[in-house]
């Protein structure tokens, strides 16, 4: 049994004779000298990882102004900061999003651009109090002009992320990326072999206190990160770091597009190899670590699994799915992954980072819930209407065109003779057959490319896609697609209305 | 050299790019087609030095030719090298090297747009 003390370790940090390797470098070491062997040789291994974390922000501290003011909202670049603590402290989050450009630059790009030592522009506005009597206040600041710039991040290091696809017939943009239709990509993030939790999985010397490498500088881990869900495999880390000591080079905002902002953050954590326990852990390699494969084209928070899948697999650029071979690609850096986990290594070599144990371990049994929701969720079928015609797809044009005359509906669903939806025709589809003098089918001016809902889907998400669609109605279909009403975003808004 | 043709909905059925071959004696070498009801889109390489009788031919029959002379370009101040890329390349214009940089192979470009969705850190573009 081999023990060593993290005074030991330490102890040969100083001295110079410590010797640390990669987790990536740790699973061969493993496999040659076996675990107590390797628990011999090996004092530290390091860990990276360089990916999308959205729950990441920054404290800020201004220092007072002349005459004084207790900021109550405030805007940085013109993204809005959070600034109810006291007086001229406030924290600016990594999603939130310019008011006057969107997503294209958000918290996060503040936060880059005050790594970057750029200017920033700072707007804040208070009601005035004797105390603080100034209302209004209007600078411009850059990171050395504060007293402090702590990063800290509520939720980074995700133990595991699931793997995403897209099984609709329109592409997805989500915080894992673009999904194409059909299962046409597989995005993944995480860096498998190197990942920090993974090669301390019981949490044994990854806990409060423990330090870190964190945008390029020293920072420590702060306990469990909210969402923390170790008994799942989704243990999470809040951390703290430095900002002013921060580089670019591992603080970076990003934009997914259709979702906003987002900061790539980079961290890696060292392992003390105490045991053979340990040693054990961080030799796993990437077809070691399972996740799953989760279809976003399910718009719930209990996205089906389509199926479990390794790193190894994701890594290898393609996998299977239903018999189909997909491409896979990674949302975060492996080669900036290794580059943190070597810079560490470095850092330990020379002695200029020593490993800590934690002074409190990680619990390992809290749980996630999910939101208490008072308000029931009003549901496809409570508001649509089944008083619907369909037509057949080979009916004449004139046909549709009375029928949505007589009826006065706008949206006239089309089936085939198994009563299928196969299109929808409108009112405007019928106006402009006519206008090009095109008096044909139903199925030659019919759209067929017909976005569905189904009775049992929650209204919030059918008013998302008759935005993000564009279009004006949803026929209500069953499993086989057989029509069995329609909603409209008349008939949404009137029972949003009626809840505001 | 790549072109790409588009056909707008009133000619996809018709066999122009047929005609066009048969025409000017060109020989048009299809690298990708997509056809749906209301479009459709065709990169071909064609012989330099022909480019302009081709593309009279086609542009007289109502399609749309652009030249791919334009490629993808990646800032390499703003990558950071995920590869988030890769999988939504039709034409896997994206790979990653031995050591987990990114190579891109610009020659193989259509320049149809959807990498630039999709990469996170606003680092690729067309048209420079
Ligand atoms: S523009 Fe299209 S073809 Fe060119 S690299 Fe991007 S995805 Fe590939
Ligand atoms: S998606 Fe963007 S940042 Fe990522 S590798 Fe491609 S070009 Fe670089």
């Amino acid at each position: 049994m081999v023990k060593k003390s993290i005074h030991e370790i330490n102890g040969r940090i100083r001295d110079g004779s410590v010797n640390v390797v990669t987790a990536e470098e740790m699973v061969d070491i493993v496999g040659e000298l076996g675990a107590e062997g390797a628990a011999k040789e090996v004092d530290v291994v390091t860990t990276g990882t360089f990916g999308a974390m959205c729950s990441s922000g920054v404290w800020l501290n201004f220092g007072h102004s002349e005459p004084p003011i207790r900021i109550g909202k405030l805007w940085l670049n013109d993204v809005e900061a959070y600034s109810g603590v006291a007086a001229v402290d406030a924290y600016i989050g990594a999603t939130q999003q310019s008011q006057s450009k969107g997503m294209e630059y958000g918290g996060a790009h503040v936060i880059e651009d005050l790594v970057r030592g750029n200017s920033i522009d700072m707007h804040g506005i208070s009601p005035g109090t004797d105390c603080y009597p100034r209302k209004v206040i209007d600078t411009t600041i850059n990171i050395y002009d504060l007293n402090q710039a702590i990063m800290l991040n509520p939720r980074n290091s995700y133990q595991k992320y699931n793997a995403a696809t897209n099984s609709t017939n329109h592409t997805l943009h989500t915080y894992m990326g673009s999904l194409l239709p059909h299962y046409g990509n597989v995005t993944y993030s995480g860096a498998g072999v190197l990942s920090p939790m993974h090669n301390d999985p019981n949490y044994e010397t990854i806990g409060t206190g423990t330090r870190i490498f964190l945008g390029g500088t020293q920072g420590y881990i702060v306990g469990e990160g909210t969402q923390h869900s170790p008994a799942a495999g989704f243990g999470t880390l809040m951390l703290k770091g430095d900002l002013k000591k921060m580089s670019s080079e591992y603080i970076r905002a990003a934009t997914f597009e259709g979702y906003g902002t987002s900061l790539y953050v980079g961290m890696g954590i060292p392992i003390p190899i105490l045991n053979e326990d340990l040693a054990k852990a961080t030799a796993i390699t990437d077809d070691d670590i399972v996740t799953n494969l989760l279809d976003y084209g399910i718009p719930s928070r209990d996205r089906p699994v389509l199926r479990t899948v390794t790193y190894g697999e994701l890594r290898s650029g393609s996998i299977d799915i239903d018999g189909k071979e997909v491409p896979t690609s990674p949302m975060s850096s492996f080669k900036k992954s290794r580059q943190i986990a070597n810079e560490l290594k470095e850092w330990i070599r020379a002695g200029d980072f020593l490993v800590s144990m934690p002074v409190e371990r990680l619990p390992t049994t809290t749980p996630c819930n999910a939101m208490k929701q008072t308000n029931v969720n009003p549901l496809v079928v409570d508001i649509m209407s089944s008083d619907v015609t369909t037509i057949h797809e080979d009916a004449g044009f004139h046909d549709a065109a009375k029928i949505i005359m007589e009826k006065q509906f706008n949206h006239l669903p089309v089936v085939d003779s198994g009563n299928h939806l196969v299109g929808i025709v409108t009112a405007w589809d019928i106006s402009k057959a006519v206008a090009k003098d095109e008096h044909d089918l139903v199925k030659d001016i019919m759209t067929r490319n017909v976005v569905t809902t189904s009775p049992d889907e929650a209204i919030d998400i059918s008013a998302f896609k008759l935005d993000s669609n564009n279009v004006s109605a949803l026929p209500v279909v069953d499993s086989n697609k057989h029509v069995l009403g329609i909603v409209t975003s008349d008939d949404i808004s009137k029972l949003l209305a009626r809840r505001h | 050299m790549m072109i790409k043709i588009n056909m707008a909905a009133d000619i996809v059925t018709t066999p122009i790019l047929a005609e066009a071959i048969i025409e000017t004696g060109s020989l048009l070498n299809i690298s990708q087609a997509h056809f749906d009801p209301i479009h459709g889109e065709v990169v071909a390489e064609i012989p330099s030095d022909q480019l302009a009788k081709i593309r009279d031919a086609l542009v007289n029959r109502g399609a749309e030719v652009v030249v791919l002379n334009t490629p993808i370009h990646r800032d390499e101040d703003e990558c950071v090298e995920c590869g988030a890329c890769i999988s939504v390349c039709p034409v896997k214009v994206f790979s990653f090297a031995d050591d987990w940089s990114i190579e891109v192979d610009s020659d193989k470009c259509i320049q149809c747009g959807t990498c630039l969705k999709m990469c996170p850190h606003n680092a690729l573009a067309l048209g420079q």
